[in-house]
């Protein structure tokens, strides 16, 4: 076990390690860079300023001199400033982090009971009209463009029927109405989307644990349906659905960025949608290293979780 | 057995063919391609463009010639749809078979030299499957291709936008592939009439052709039809954020960009292209899953 953990959260590091330089190197790619933004703002620097300030920021430093220099700042914890918001990344990405928290929180929480409760009815009511709505369902929320879905429900609750906000965060004096009410529509529509691939995960794991011997050996004890669906049932198909759940955990910082952006929820989607498309380098990459590095330990973690649930599998055979 | 002979293919174009729902969305999505293809004889039979503006006609009503009436540069709705169309069904088709073509090569590359191939082809493919996808699509979408070389006049055409949205959608969509192609690969190397062939003295590329991947060509088949519809999901939300097709060019997502100012005045301008999104993905997807249940032996027959 111990042996296990070193050796992937080794490779883990080693895969950030690779993924920061190749961040870093796409985004000197976009357009423009930091002193064309500066003069931009302002039309009087002379060529001679630029020239200076271009050796003084180590503009024109080849790429891999330039990541250097920015990873020994970064392992020391310096992770450097905001152009856009001239303050610390650290400071802007911990309160987006919360509000992404709580957004793909809920939105994971409902979602997933949900999945598992409408995979099973699925499964027990295999090939009725219930298990076809239920399919109809999950399709359509496979299908649809959220942030799509997001622009009609704003239409339909924010514009038409005024029930809810159409954006934006709660203030602190509207306490957990003003929470609710905000979070309504974003939590819904990642619901949506979320749902449908997971409940026919849920299905399809259902249906090979009722086609098991032990199924029927337990029908055959006499046991109900009830205590042979909770007791044996159940609890073995929740085994892939638990490790899928566990490798979207690592979704839930990275938050919703369609989601977030139609919504103007300040989470760490949109962030990383801002900083990307507003030029703000720097924040752009700490954002991206944080999010692929709770990727990764979420793949660590559904690994663990995999054996923890199934005995049958160790850990130290690599599963093909 | 007095029986004439069916060939597996026409056992599994029966079954498709028994299933209803798969047998609907399949032409439900010929339809669509076909629409969307014709589009110009569509505009000249009803005399209007989805193309040129026209001032004087903007927001138009619903009638016999404007079918879903017009947008706000008077261009008419249905024909800019499936103008729109054109741009999304053909990225979703061509992204998807290059991102199988990508991970068919890669997965049996990987399946059939072992070791040490195997090792840095699977270590890159979780690499890549590793990345947060939407915003590495972003940067790419996004990236100056004159800082790469090229030039001007190139980078700013029509054509550029579009094989760029293709290409980058194809790089980060081959995981899936590779890795049912290493899977299938794996196992079938191992088989006697491999053995036998390569006794014969077949090279590697002859085994891999004609013994392995005709025996993965089921998966490979169902995963690029599902990945079709995952690539025009995320050529609209790409186009929609503004930096996918741009202008003259038009998708359904950078339909939907404009369309959302005009939500509160013109609601139904967002909910055209939005809706032709859902119908081709879900129609796509169900056709994956009739394709699934109909190439596996031991799926149930509806």
């Amino acid at each position: 076990m111990g042996r296990f953990l070193l050796g992937r959260i080794t490779g883990a590091g080693i895969v950030l390690l690779l993924k920061s330089f190749v961040i870093f190197a796409l985004i000197g790619l976009m357009p423009g860079d930091p002193l064309d933004l500066m003069m931009n703002a302002n039309p009087e620097t002379t060529p001679e300023q630029m020239a200076h300030l271009r050796a003084m920021y180590g503009v024109d430093l080849p790429i891999t001199q330039r990541y250097w220099t920015w990873l020994v700042a970064a392992l020391q914890g310096d992770f450097g400033y905001s152009r856009i918001q001239h303050r610390p990344v650290l400071d802007i990405i911990i309160p987006a982090l919360g509000n992404t928290l709580i957004l793909t929180g809920a939105a994971f929480v409902l979602s997933t009971t949900l999945a598992v409760t409408l995979g099973t009815i699925a499964a027990l009511k295999r090939g009725t009209w219930i298990d076809r709505i239920i399919n109809l369902f999950a399709f359509a929320g496979i299908s649809v463009p959220s942030f799509w879905l997001g622009l009609l429900m704003i239409y339909l609750f924010a514009v038409r029927l005024g029930w809810l906000p159409a954006g934006g965060m709660p203030r602190p004096e509207q306490g957990y109405g003003g929470m609710l009410a905000h979070l309504a529509m974003p939590v819904m529509t990642l619901v949506i989307v979320e749902t449908g691939g997971l409940a026919r995960y849920a299905r399809a794991a259902m249906i090979e644990v009722l086609s098991q011997d032990y199924i029927r050996t337990a029908r055959a004890k006499g046991l109900t349906d009830r205590r042979m669906l909770v007791r044996h049932a159940l609890r073995n198909a929740l085994i892939p659905v638990l490790t899928l759940v566990a490798l979207q955990l690592g979704g839930l910082f990275s938050g919703a960025a369609l989601t977030e952006a139609m919504f103007a929820w300040r989470g760490m989607g949109r962030l990383i949608l801002e900083a990307i498309l507003g030029n703000d380098y720097n924040l752009a990459l700490v954002c991206l290293m944080f999010v692929t590095a709770t990727i990764l330990i979420a793949n660590i973690c559904a690994d663990i979780a995999y054996t923890w649930l199934d005995p049958r599998i160790s850990l130290g055979k690599r599963r093909r | 057995m007095t029986e004439a002979a069916v060939s597996v293919w026409q056992l599994r174009w029966r079954r498709l063919a028994r299933d209803r729902v798969a047998l609907g969305a399949l032409s439900v999505l010929v339809l669509l391609y076909v629409l969307c293809f014709s589009a110009a004889w569509i505009e000249l039979w009803l005399d209007v463009t989805g193309v040129d503006t026209d001032l004087m006609s903007r927001f138009d009503p619903i009638d016999a010639r404007h079918w879903l009436g017009s947008d706000e540069a008077g261009r008419d709705e249905f024909t800019r749809i499936l103008r729109g169309g054109q741009i999304s069904l053909s990225i979703g088709l061509f992204a998807a078979l290059g991102s199988s073509f990508v991970g068919t090569v890669i997965g049996a590359m990987a399946g059939y030299f072992r070791g040490r191939v195997d090792m840095v082809l699977m270590r890159f493919t979780d690499f890549m499957l590793a990345m947060p996808a939407l915003p590495v699509l972003i940067i790419l979408a996004a990236i100056d291709l004159t800082k790469l070389g090229f030039s001007q006049d190139f980078v700013r055409s029509g054509a550029a936008g579009y094989w760029r949205i293709v290409l980058i959608v194809t790089l980060l969509g081959w995981t899936t592939v590779a890795r049912l192609v290493r899977a299938a690969t794996l196992s079938l190397v191992e088989r006697e009439f491999v053995l036998a062939a390569r006794a014969q003295g077949a090279s590697s590329l002859r085994i891999l052709w004609v013994h392995v991947l005709p025996n993965a060509v089921t998966p490979i088949i169902v995963a690029t039809t599902l990945r079709m519809g995952g690539v025009i999901l995320t050529e609209s939300a790409l186009s929609f954020l503004g930096v996918g097709i741009q202008p003259p060019s038009t998708s359904w997502g950078s339909m939907l960009t404009n369309a959302q100012e005009l939500m509160a005045s013109n609601p139904l301008l967002a909910v055209y292209p939005g809706a032709a999104i859902l119908l081709a993905v879900i129609a796509i997807n169900f056709v994956g899953d009739g394709l699934q249940s109909a190439f596996d032996p031991r799926a149930d027959p509806h």
